[in-house]
């Protein structure tokens, strides 16, 4: 666990032109284990014995398109402050909708991209002041405080930490927990699970819809379906090509 | 230089809702009539049940014009107006009714005559002193037979109340006499329309499953709804709702005498010295060409049918094509469709499949079915309570000030209610007024360099009392269904861009206040027809599409009766 978290953090020092002291390095590897208890699930800690597993919060195999290493980490962080799961349940963090943010600033969302690369260098900049670690160090609840303050507009040192970067991140982090899984989000229809939706169908009858939540989910993206996939389907046309104009 | 198309009888501006209609009567007559449509064809593959694609990020697979030229907006001429938010249209072969919510009422017949029936009722001083409203040149029984064929030729599912004056429970006690009944029942109901239904009759109210072009049951060769809950800004993924890609368009197509001409962005309409129109330029790919034909039907939507007009100046038509009145612009509304209520109820409802077209609709206190003789305004707001609910916006819901909207309380409150919430949706009556009106940015220029429409106008008090008259109304059916929380939304200010946006193009017989005639025809272009909400002068408190392709319908059929004399 150590190692991993030394690596990310002295990733962060990198690409900050180095502000961090050795001593600063040690004290945040030691904040680090606290603040990850603290805010650890007690079913993410379960799953997570060994100390190679804690900090793949975010797996190094899914690589993200556009956010650093240490922009994806304070942005999890933050994620899961917004849809947390310390109740035992899955949260943005297990819907990994940091993943869907990721992609989308690469297309659709691509207008938020500067928005995230300002805001989230200044929350690690902020949290080395307060607690000599990044922001995905702090314990739950000094992010917490951070994260209230953003919503009242009252972090006079840092402007961008704004109740407006705050509705972005919170929308976006929304919209990757409860999206389609297509898009990198609500792994494994927990999101949807957390609202008791049963999932994407072709048809519901009035039975289908009697049952409600009760109704068992569908577990499957729309591009699941073969009537969405954009692969050509032999004897199928789309609407236009009937009309041959 | 433009390059010349061989010559056509009619060219239609957009293959919409309304320019989609025109296509078939015109057809039918022998007319060859050619479509140019800015966006491309879409068929069901392309309609998946995706909250992002469709209502995050708004089609990213349509044609982007209409979002390029996106309007701007200020309340009135103390403001820069700013554009804001989005187009509400989208392009593409079968236009904005490939997605929309496809309610298909007919206009109540005091809609058609506010002023006259104003008067006659409670005195000619009730109409607001600021108020630009006219009579409609006709009723509401001119355009019954348009509003029939329309119903047919598209399919809309509904339960009638007015057959030929004679009643019938389940349907709209308040709509005017239909000659008969709907081609299909109306859409089925569910555990929560039946819940606010059983609610509005201990309240004395008539609950009734509003019209829908949607199929409720197999329809030609189209089948009836799945019920699968992605129809708000959904295309439809079985072709069950009934928009005209897939009823008038490919019906006008069989007879081979319908060619549409996709991405085909026009640019202008060409008139001559005698203050006819000759034809259409338009852009395909980088190449500009010119489309002639003897007739010419402009069917862009409110926004785009003025700014068209207002962009094609020429030295007949200084100020703009049929804009030597100064007419074109005026008597521009969006309609009051905000300020809902929203409901929290003690338990889940079962929505997840649900549509806005399916819900019940309350017409009591609309259009002039209420005495306003100790109100302080004039008409009302049509009350619906529907069914739809997608998870994204289900997380987004109002937490009526009971958590905050972020962390481990709001993820519980989300999670235990995200099913146990609705909101009203309640179209109000809406006015044209001196001063709000649409002209041309002076500042902000499309992709191509041309002007976006600019919007300065601003609700008034008739509207703004109307909406909380409506919401108290809404609130006491929330109440009677059980809801143990309401929130209201303001009242509203400014008006934005909308859907539902009227006027611009005012159909009347006087041209010194209107620009088209009593069947869409200019005043001063004689063999250029106007179809769409802008030549409609009074909102109603219902949606506005059905009235707009009844009213296409029209002008096409008389097209086609007065050929000669208006193309000849």
């Amino acid at each position: 666990m150590d190692n991993n978290k030394k690596n990310c953090i002295a990733q962060n020092q990198s690409q900050e032109g180095g502000g961090l002291s050795r001593r600063d390095l040690l004290k945040g590897a030691g904040l680090t284990g606290a603040a990850l208890i603290a805010a650890g699930s007690g079913a993410a800690m379960a799953q997570t014995p060994s100390l190679q597993a804690a900090p793949s919060r975010i797996p190094v195999a899914e690589a993200f398109e556009t956010l650093t290493s240490a922009e994806s980490a304070a942005l999890d962080a933050f994620a899961s402050r917004i849809i947390p799961s310390d109740d035992g349940t899955p949260g943005a963090r297990e819907a990994r909708a940091v993943h869907f943010i990721d992609r989308g600033l690469t297309g659709a969302m691509a207008v938020s991209r500067d928005q995230y690369a300002v805001g989230l260098a200044a929350l690690d900049s902020l949290a080395m002041e307060r607690g000599g670690v990044a922001f995905s160090f702090l314990s739950a609840s000094e992010q917490d405080a951070i994260i209230e303050a953003m919503t009242q507009n009252a972090i006079a040192a840092y402007p961008m930490l704004n109740a407006g970067f705050f509705n972005t991140v919170r929308t976006h982090t929304i919209e990757g927990t409860f999206s389609d899984p297509y898009y990198g989000g609500n792994r494994d229809f927990v999101g949807w699970a957390l609202l008791g939706y049963p999932g994407v169908r072709i048809a519901s009858s009035a039975d289908d819809v009697s049952q409600g939540s009760a109704l068992a989910p569908s577990r499957q993206s729309a591009y699941d379906m073969p009537a969405y996939t954009k692969d050509p389907v032999a004897g199928v046309q789309s609407g236009g090509a009937n009309h041959g104009h | 230089m433009a390059t010349e198309m061989p010559r056509t009888d009619v060219v239609v501006i957009g293959l919409g809702a309304v320019g989609g209609v025109a296509v078939l009567p015109l057809v039918n007559a022998g007319l060859n009539v050619i479509g140019l449509e800015a966006g491309g064809w879409m068929g069901t593959r392309d309609f998946a049940p995706d909250e992002i694609r469709n209502n995050i990020r708004d089609w990213p697979q349509a044609v982007p014009k209409a979002k390029n030229e996106i309007p701007t907006t200020r309340a009135n001429i103390n403001f820069e107006a700013v554009q804001g938010g989005g187009h509400p249209m989208m392009n593409g072969v079968g236009g904005t009714s490939l997605h929309y919510w496809a309610q298909s009422w007919r206009l109540n017949p005091w809609d058609f005559k506010t002023v006259s029936e104003t008067t006659r009722r409670y005195g000619a001083n009730r109409i607001p002193e600021d108020s630009t409203v006219e009579d409609w040149p006709f009723s509401y029984e001119d355009l019954e037979p348009f509003y029939d064929r329309v119903e047919y030729a598209l399919g809309v599912s509904g339960n009638a109340g007015n057959i030929q004056g004679t009643l019938h429970a389940g349907g709209n006690q308040f709509e005017g006499p239909r000659s008969r009944s709907y081609p299909m029942p109306g859409l089925r109901s569910s555990g929560f329309t039946d819940m606010m239904g059983e609610a509005a009759r201990t309240l004395g109210w008539h609950p009734f499953q509003g019209p829908a072009a949607i199929n409720s049951e197999v329809y030609g060769d189209r089948p009836g709804c799945f019920y699968h809950g992605f129809c708000d800004r959904g295309g439809c993924h079985v072709a069950a709702k009934s928009s005209t890609a897939v009823t008038t368009i490919p019906e006008a197509l069989k007879s081979g005498r319908l060619k549409v001409v996709t991405h085909a962005r026009v640019l202008r309409i060409v008139n001559n010295a005698d203050g006819r129109v000759t034809g259409v330029e338009y852009l395909s790919g980088n190449q500009v060409m010119f489309q002639p034909a003897d007739a010419v039907l402009l069917a862009s939507h409110t926004y785009e049918n003025s700014r068209l007009l207002l962009l094609s100046r020429s030295k007949e038509f200084p100020e703009g094509l049929a804009n030597n009145s100064g007419q074109v612009g005026q008597h521009y509304l969006s309609h009051h469709q905000g300020a809902p209520v929203i409901a929290l109820f003690p338990r889940n409802l079962n929505n997840w499949y649900g549509l806005p077209a399916q819900g019940v609709a309350i017409d009591e206190w609309a259009d002039d079915n209420f005495d306003h003789g100790d109100l302080d305004f004039i008409g009302g707001g049509n009350l619906w309570a529907h069914t739809d609910r997608k998870p994204i916006s289900a997380a987004k819901m109002s937490t009526f000030d009971l958590v905050p909207n972020w962390g481990a309380k709001w993820k519980a409150f989300i999670s235990e209610n995200a099913d146990r919430t609705n909101a009203s949706y309640i179209q109000k009556t809406t006015l044209p007024y001196r001063g709000n009106y649409l002209d041309l940015d002076p500042l902000v220029k499309d992709r191509l360099g041309l002007p976006v429409i600019r919007i300065t106008a601003e609700y008034r008090q008739n509207e703004l009392r109307i909406a909380a008259f409506t919401q108290d109304r809404m609130e006491e059916w929330y109440r009677a269904a059980g809801a143990v929380q309401i929130i209201r939304a303001p009242l509203g200010s400014a008006m934005g861009t909308s859907t539902h946006a009227y006027g611009g193009t005012r159909m009347g017989d006087d041209p010194a206040t209107n620009v088209t005639d009593r069947f869409g025809f200019a005043h001063e272009a004689p063999n250029l027809g106007i179809l769409g909400a802008s030549v409609m002068g009074t909102s109603g408190s219902r949606n506005p599409t059905l009235t707009a392709q009844a009213l296409a319908w029209r002008t096409a059929e008389h097209l086609v009766a007065n050929w000669e004399s208006i193309a000849g």
